[in-house]
């Protein structure tokens, strides 16, 4: 008893050591952040007189107001796309056994093994031609399509393994099919409904590439975006850059830390092959 | 409401109802399938199809004239030092991020899911990099990794001043610096997987083959191991892809730099179709990554699933 305890404390140590490494840049990146410029002291020491004007100062600068106005934009519409049409199909897919929709299925899930690199530069010129360029429904028309492969193979999994005695009492009932999808299925799918809604909105928020190429030229941008372009011009001024890093950072761990037990659970449980 | 929904119609059709309902089951209409596959043809499909086809012209992404090329765009990315450098850049990125963040998100799962009173909080914490926007990272690492940083500080700090390195801009050591970023960045993601496999695992089945005096080793072996088969097909999968397409990091710290030596397929094929108008070479480099991840993730997989039995 009195080893295995000893042996318990000497692992606790160990992670805890582990973690505040992992942690380690995340201390610099606050410790910078309320250094007043001019402060030459070394990365790591803590910061004597720390201030708060470095983030009033890359709010101004970076304009991350727009920025994260927009990212709120493209993320809710995009993943309530992706999540309805894919949850829709998933459904149809999943309860119709036929050849036709098997293959159907394996076309979609070819989708799984493409990188949106190929589809990338053909279709910026489609957008192009449609005017969408530069506009934020570029990036939802995007995400929408892009996520349905990953989201409707979610939505397979779990609507195999659902019993269909709610859908057929209700279908007995004389509900319409849509009816009874929104109104009996839907309900019925929420677990995985949160998991997909988690998965896809964080990859959205995150996702640099696209809005650099099809916002390029804009003035509209998203927060990777909007990062990008404010400390690539403001490269020497570390103090304010880093207070626009958290700025930028700040609502995706604010939303991480309020729900981490559902969001960890949807990272496991969603991929579990 | 729907709960109501689904009780007062349990009651209404009842068991009189379930008897005689043996062949009533609910059609899904074919149109259900429509908005997503209209919207996944528009995206993924019909694009990744025209990109296959335009790798082998010539086109320059504005004029309407394109011309069969055969396959010149390939020759040219093999012979040219940037595209074959950016081809291996990219497979040895993709293949150390597999090995090392799943090697230490295994660790990770290992120690969290031991009876420690910090366990809790240590998965939120270690699992936290995971969810920031890469770009936010990158800079971050990007200040750390500067010569006069807070890595060299560190070492400085403990007297170990000859440890200095120029972490971006060695050209023999940047793509390592990379790695360094992703596996700090996403081993947590890899831990939580791991950690949801290794929960499966009853803990009566362990005390009672450590009972029975089977080692630590021969536990992990012949209990944990095939237990955990289906996580380890998940992360390997996950980071071999992630790997592959690696943009966003190599883009903020190196710009592909110095020279060319942290150059990956994706850096590549932005600058070729963004900054040289070189739209069809850009697009065969798209193809090369294309078959690079079916050929990887498909091998890898098949592999995989003979383990899992």
């Amino acid at each position: 008893m009195y080893r295995y305890r000893m042996r318990s404390l000497g692992l606790e140590l160990l992670m805890i050591a582990v973690a505040l490494v992992v942690a380690f840049p995340l201390y610099i990146l606050v410790n910078i952040s309320v250094r007043k410029p001019g402060d030459l002291s070394s990365p790591a020491a803590p910061t004597t007189s720390p201030t708060l004007r470095n983030f009033a100062d890359a709010w101004q600068q970076a304009g991350l107001a727009g920025a994260i106005a927009n990212s709120v934009i493209v993320t809710v519409v995009s993943v309530a796309i992706v999540v309805l049409v894919s949850s829709m199909a998933a459904y149809r897919l999943a309860r119709v056994g036929t050849r036709w929709s098997q293959a159907v299925f394996l076309l979609v899930m070819l989708g799984l093994l493409l990188p949106f690199q190929l589809a990338l530069i053909p279709l910026y010129h489609t957008m192009r031609d449609l005017g969408l360029l530069g506009s934020l429904w570029s990036l939802v028309l995007f995400y929408s399509g892009l996520q349905i492969p990953f989201t409707t193979f979610l939505y397979a999994g779990f609507i195999r393994a659902l019993p269909r005695e709610y859908e057929e009492a209700a279908l007995i009932d004389g509900a319409a099919p849509m009816a009874l999808f929104v109104r009996v299925v839907l309900p019925l799918l929420r677990p995985i409904t949160g998991t997909a809604v988690i998965l896809n909105a964080i990859f959205v928020w995150n996702d640099f590439l696209t809005p650099l190429l099809y916002l390029s030229g804009s003035d509209q941008q998203t927060i990777p975006v909007a990062i990008f372009s404010f400390v690539g011009q403001y490269t020497s001024n570390w103090s304010m850059v880093f207070a626009g890093l958290i700025i930028g950072v700040l609502p995706i761990l604010t939303v991480y830390f309020l729900m981490q037990r559902r969001i960890i659970k949807g990272f496991a449980g969603g991929l579990k092959g | 409401m729907a709960t109501n929904l689904i009780n007062s119609v349990t009651t209404v059709a009842g068991p009189a109802a379930r008897t005689q309902r043996a062949p009533a089951r609910p059609t899904v209409p074919w149109w259900f399938l429509m908005p997503a596959l209209l919207l996944y043809g528009f995206v993924v499909i019909v694009p990744s199809v025209q990109g296959a086809a335009f790798a082998f012209t010539d086109w320059d992404g504005l004029s309407v004239v394109k011309h069969f090329v055969g396959l010149a765009n390939f020759r040219e990315i093999f012979a040219d030092p940037a595209g074959r450098g950016a081809a291996v850049n990219t497979l040895v990125i993709a293949v150390a991020i597999t090995f090392i963040q799943n090697g230490i998100g295994l660790l990770l799962a290992l120690g969290v899911n031991a009876r420690i009173k910090s366990r809790n909080v240590l998965r939120v914490l270690l699992f936290a990099p995971a969810v920031m926007t890469p770009v936010v990272t990158a800079y971050l690492w990007k200040f750390m990794y500067a010569p006069d940083g807070a890595i060299n500080g560190f070492f400085e700090a403990l007297g170990l001043a000859s440890w200095h390195q120029n972490y971006l801009g060695d050209q023999s050591l940047v793509i390592w610096s990379v790695v360094g970023v992703v596996v700090w960045q996403f081993a947590g993601y890899s831990m939580v997987i791991f950690l949801a496999g290794l929960q499966s695992i009853p803990s009566e089945v362990l005390e009672q083959a450590h009972v029975d005096g089977a080692g630590a080793f021969a536990r992990f072996w012949f209990i944990v191991r095939p237990a955990l088969a289906p996580a380890i097909t998940v992360n390997l999968m996950l980071s071999i892809i992630g790997g592959l397409k690696i943009f966003d990091q190599v883009w903020v710290m190196t710009g592909g730099g110095p020279g060319h030596a942290s150059e990956t397929l994706s850096t590549l094929i932005y600058k070729n179709a963004f900054q040289f108008n070189e739209f069809a070479y850009s697009i065969a480099l798209a193809l090369v990554l294309t078959v690079a991840v079916a050929i990887l993730s498909a091998g890898q997989y098949r592999l995989l699933r003979r383990q899992e039995g």
